[in-house]
């Protein structure tokens, strides 16, 4: 099984970084951007001894516990069979 | 009394900072991150550096390390602990201070002299300052855009837990002196009892003139003043004088 979880910068929070691309991607005409922001990307391979339901716990747990700060940033995940 | 400085895979500042102890006569010794001895400190230093890569975050993975327990259980206990820069960013990321640190906002890794203002100088690491003191030191940071919550942010200006703010060489708080987008300006906060500092700039890279500034030098006086009065609080102390 593989998960896919993606963190992504709160709405409340300033994404300085997705901020300059936005600016940057203006510049080189794309004036149709409004906004970007700037995330992380992470693949876990998971052992196949693990029930979904198991898998789906785990994956949560290292999304919120490690992967994520939650002052400033919120998670989604999938779990590809 | 013993300053003890942490050292991760990564750190680069706790030489300075053992150097600074040792400038203010006092003893200093290295906790390795994978020990859980503090080695009887009265304070410990958490240095700055890029603790283990400072990957997925600045301070995520530090905040696992065996001596963050001991040091968690030294804190709960009312023990002195300071975080410099990214020992700033490990004590927010392990919770022991509230709020989180964004990029700078100019995306740029800063390092220059900066000004900042005493906000609060009745703390075990200001008590040699005075009240709205300009003290200059050195920042050398990316991560050092502080971010918190709005009521966070209240609670932290309504019970006097922010210590530092960047400010103009006469001590004015404004846009242009602060450095890197922090909220109020802030430089340093310390936790709610008053025994827990983080601040960005570097006070242990300011302790001789050589170096263009020695004002560092008053936080680590601060400290050592602070233990002396905590061994003179001791009831058969205060009965021999």
């Amino acid at each position: 099984m593989k998960a896919n979880i993606y963190v992504s910068p709160k709405k409340t929070v300033l994404d300085p970084q997705g901020a300059t691309i936005r600016a940057a991607l203006a510049g080189l005409g794309f004036g149709g951007v409004e906004t970007v922001r700037q995330g992380k990307y992470f693949q876990i391979l998971l052992s196949s001894n693990l029930t979904p339901a198991q898998a789906r716990e785990q994956v949560e747990r290292i999304a919120r516990e490690v992967l994520t700060n939650p002052v400033i940033e919120e998670f989604t995940f999938q779990i590809e069979e | 009394m013993k300053f003890g400085v942490v050292v991760f895979p990564g750190s680069n500042c706790d030489h300075d900072a053992y150097c600074a102890a040792e400038i203010m006569g006092q003893e200093a010794q290295f906790l390795w991150h994978e020990s859980r001895d503090l080695q009887g400190s009265d304070v410990v230093i958490l240095p700055g550096g890029f603790s283990y890569g400072d990957y997925l975050r600045t301070g995520a993975i530090a905040r696992f390390a065996p001596i963050l327990s001991s040091i968690k259980e030294f804190a709960s206990r009312g023990g002195l602990v300071i975080g410099i820069c990214n020992g700033f960013q490990i004590l927010l990321e392990a919770g022991l201070l509230p709020g989180a640190m964004l990029r700078n906002r100019n995306l740029k890794f800063i390092c220059r002299q900066v000004n900042i203002r005493v906000e609060n100088a009745f703390t075990s690491f200001t008590n040699a300052c005075s009240e709205r003191q300009v003290l200059q030191v050195p920042i050398a940071h990316a991560e050092g855009n502080y971010f918190a919550d709005p009521d966070t942010l209240i609670g932290l200006e309504n019970s006097g837990q922010i210590v530092f703010r960047y400010c103009t060489p006469s001590g004015e708080i404004t846009p242009e002196a602060n450095p890197n987008g922090s909220l109020n300006n802030i430089a340093g906060i310390m936790s709610r009892k008053g025994n827990v500092l983080g601040m960005m700039p570097h006070p242990e890279r300011a302790c001789n003139p050589l170096l263009g500034s020695s004002d560092g030098r008053l936080i680590f006086a601060s400290l050592i003043r602070a233990i002396s009065l905590m061994g003179a609080s001791k009831p058969e102390l205060i009965k021999a004088r």
